[in-house]
């Protein structure tokens, strides 16, 4: 992208909004974001992503998106993820080992069972608006 | 058929051992009897951090909270709620007075509440990596704002009645700073950041940076057109090179978006950033001996002032502030002074994040409004003390903090009030101790960390740490005596007046709380040669008790240097002389025949 005006950026965060408030609502596509601060990754986040990259590719499904995002706060349960599938509530999971992220896909995303033992609370439900 | 609800049962320690198994269960087959079972699914959770009302049940989407429920209101939970679609009242979390929010919704349940996130609000929200997602939420908003609509003068006023003190530990006023650089004339001034974060137990930087760098380039560069300076610095030490990693990511964006660098969206203005490493020096992180470093030379302090904000970087004006300082700015502008002067107390506004380690349950990153205590930091957000341990103390600040104790936990935490009660604000390090915590160790710990991390260029610093070590050591060895406190705080007090830099000015802080709050402890290690914590080996002995011995010879094969004798179905004698204090004998014993004292 080259260098940006004042319009160009307006416009851009006006389209990234609604992109991002489009992704909640009507949430077409099911997102699975995994926190990947120092923290996350020295308990084992990286595998725990790889696992989930495997077990998206082996039951070929194409509508999840995997991301990564920084300290959730809840640093005592890393690695966390959070899922968020349509038609589910959000949730965030705490411990996931490559066993755990297998069972997410196979269980959230395939059958919209949540795991068992996993779900942690978000740390403050008031992040500014 | 799909499922409607979620039931979630807490199943951390504190809920489980309350019946959260029971109700599980109890759920389970309650949904199983009114012919639901399909269109529930019923799970079991980690701690919600409210053990103190548990068990805890919630049910989704309906957003019930219900709190102390037993196992015999599962057939109610199921019967009304997932039946009927109606609220247990009952059962449901009342909201405590004055909270807000007229319709229940967790989120307004006044405990999760007691984090408001500011520094935070896109960590582990947003994909650190991507600069649409920072825009999107309202990223490069403030930038537009300084740039286009405000005057330097606009900046500094907005800044003052937000009433920001910079988050580095001295709590300085974030507008004074700006506005004496500002003030100074000169051809080229700079912007630093000071990411070197080397407090032991602190890590609230180095996450800031993770998982939002471009809150802390958007900043930058806002100081930049406030003093009118055209480069930044972020000093960061090489041991973080995740956080690097996505400085580097985020400063490439932003320049591709033309956010940084020459005529920053055609305005005319000029800033760019480079990241310098630091070698993970603590004295490092001073304010002048950091500019020393990325001038190239030893990081060593110099005496101030005059203040880098005059006279810093290559002689140049530098703003210098800390990583959660900057974080902080973008949201002030965008928000307004006003807002933000909301939040916190009198004389410190605004939040502050707390890395909270130790023997807590829920550690991580804590971010509460100024004023919040320290009790609700350490019992309701971090769930209390692990594994059912008595609370002993908070050490706050690092090295240049002390102690909190009981009877201080419900101070409301801010920089003054810390300050007055002999601890300080520091960087953010939140170390919570129980009951098999040693405060000689503690104290100690710090201690040798501050001889190792002493540059060495001043005698009250070099000679004091290193003196005060050596009294504590001896405490832990039993050879301490009473006059050895007076001294103590005799050169406590002397590398307060006489040290150079902030390191030797607060290095003796530990020492000076701890024999404040704790002087009986200090006491029985010197007088009665006793740890209680059970901490100081030397101080420490095993033995075994005859009447309970049954001679099974376990302790005497876990030993590993062999002292433990005795003949088999006989009681038998640990010879104190070899004993190495290894605790392998009493950890071994299934008779509870050895004791510590
Ligand atoms: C020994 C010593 C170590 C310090 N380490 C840090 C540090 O790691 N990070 C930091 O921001 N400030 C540190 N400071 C404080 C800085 O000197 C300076 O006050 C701060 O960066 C100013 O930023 P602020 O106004 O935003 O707080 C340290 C001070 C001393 C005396
Ligand atoms: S107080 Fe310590 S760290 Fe600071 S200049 Fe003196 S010797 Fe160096
Ligand atoms: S504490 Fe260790 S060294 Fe001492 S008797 Fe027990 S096992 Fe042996
Ligand atoms: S860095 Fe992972 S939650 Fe803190
Ligand atoms: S164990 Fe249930 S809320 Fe903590």
């Amino acid at each position: 992208m080259a260098k940006m005006t004042l319009e160009e950026l307006r416009k851009l965060r006006s389209s990234q909004k609604s992109e991002m408030e489009r992704r909640d609502v009507e949430g077409k596509e099911i997102h699975i974001i995994v926190g990947m601060g120092t923290c996350g990754i020295a308990a084992g986040a990286k595998m725990a992503l790889d696992s989930f990259l495997d077990t998206i590719k082996s039951n070929n499904l194409t509508d999840v998106v995997v991301k990564q995002t920084g300290c959730m706060g809840l640093c005592y349960s890393e690695p966390t993820v959070e899922v968020k599938v349509p038609g589910m509530p959000d949730i965030i999971y705490g411990n996931v080992d490559a066993a755990v992220a297998k069972e997410i896909v196979e269980k959230h995303i395939m059958h919209k069972k949540m795991v068992e033992n996993h779900i942690q609370d978000k740390p403050a439900g008031d992040i500014i608006k | 058929m799909a499922v409607k609800n979620y039931i979630l049962v807490c199943g951390g320690t504190a809920c489980e051992s309350a019946k959260g198994d029971d109700i599980y269960k109890a759920l389970l087959k309650e949904a199983e009897a009114h012919g639901v079972a399909e269109d529930v699914q019923i799970v079991k959770t980690g701690c919600f951090g409210f053990c103190e009302k548990g068990p805890i049940v919630k049910v989704l989407p309906e957003q019930a909270f219900y709190v102390e429920v037993v196992p015999e209101d599962a057939k109610e939970i199921i019967a009304e709620t997932i039946v009927k679609g109606r609220i247990v009242e009952r059962l449901q979390y009342q909201p405590e007075k004055g909270a807000k929010g007229d319709a229940f919704d967790i989120e307004n349940i006044e405990f999760y509440q007691k984090q408001y996130r500011i520094v935070l609000r896109n960590c582990g929200l947003i994909n650190p990596e991507s600069i649409d997602e920072y825009v999107a939420r309202d990223g490069y908003a403030a930038l537009e704002k300084c740039l286009f609509e405000m005057t330097p003068e606009d900046i500094i006023e907005e800044l003052k009645i937000s009433g920001l003190r910079g988050r580095g530990g001295a709590g300085f006023p974030t507008w004074l700073k700006w506005n004496f650089s500002r003030q100074v004339e000169s051809q080229q001034k700079y912007v630093v950041c000071n990411a070197d974060e080397g407090d032991p137990g602190a890590y609230m930087d180095r996450s800031t940076l993770e998982g939002d760098p471009h809150s802390v380039l958007e900043a930058m560069i806002i100081a930049g057109i406030c003093v009118g300076a055209d480069y930044g610095a972020i000093y960061i030490r090489a041991e973080y090179p995740l956080a690097i990693e996505r400085l580097e990511t985020a400063m490439k964006q932003a320049r591709e978006y033309g956010l940084l660098g020459n005529d920053i969206l055609g305005s005319g203005f000029n800033f760019d950033i480079e990241v310098r490493l630091g070698a993970g020096a603590f004295v490092c992180g001073e304010e002048t001996a950091l500019l020393a470093s990325i001038e190239g030379k030893r990081g060593m302090p110099i005496p101030k002032p005059p203040f880098p904000a005059v006279k810093g970087l290559f002689g140049q004006p530098t703003v210098i502030n800390n990583v959660e300082t900057f974080a902080n700015v973008p949201v002030i502008i965008t928000k307004g002074g006003k807002w933000f002067s909301q939040i916190g107390t009198e004389k410190s506004k605004g939040t502050k994040v707390f890395a909270l380690t130790g023997k807590i349950k829920n550690s991580g990153l804590v971010e509460v409004p100024m004023g919040t205590t320290l009790r609700e930091i350490v019992f309701d957000i971090g769930g209390g003390i692990r594994g059912g341990k008595k609370f002993k103390a908070v050490q706050t600040g690092g090295p240049s903090g002390g102690v909190i104790t009981e009877e201080f936990l419900d101070t409301p935490i801010d920089f003054d009030n810390l300050i007055s009660i002999g601890s300080m604000m520091g960087s953010g390090g939140m170390i919570v101790m129980d009951e098999d915590d040693c405060i000689i160790d503690v104290t100690k710990f710090y201690l040798e960390f501050c001889v190792e991390e002493s540059c060495g260029k001043c005698a009250p610093c070099r000679i004091g740490t290193k003196k005060l070590y050596e009294y504590l050591d001896r405490f832990t060895k039993g050879q301490g005596k009473m006059e050895d406190l007076k001294k103590m705080r005799d050169i406590g007090n002397a590398m307060k007046k006489a040290s150079l830099c902030g390191l030797g000015q607060t290095a003796a802080n530990p020492v000076l709380s701890t024999l404040k709050y704790f002087p009986e402890e200090y006491r029985q290690h010197i007088e009665d040669g006793k740890c209680i914590a059970k901490k100081c080996k030397d101080l420490v002995r095993y033995e075994i008790v005859a009447e309970k011995c049954i001679g099974c010879t376990v302790c005497a094969r876990k030993c590993p240097v062999n002292c433990i004798e005795g003949e088999r179905k006989k009681p038998h004698i640990i010879d104190q002389d070899r004993c190495i204090k290894c605790g392998a004998c009493y950890d071994g014993c299934k008779f509870d025949a050895i004791t510590v004292s």
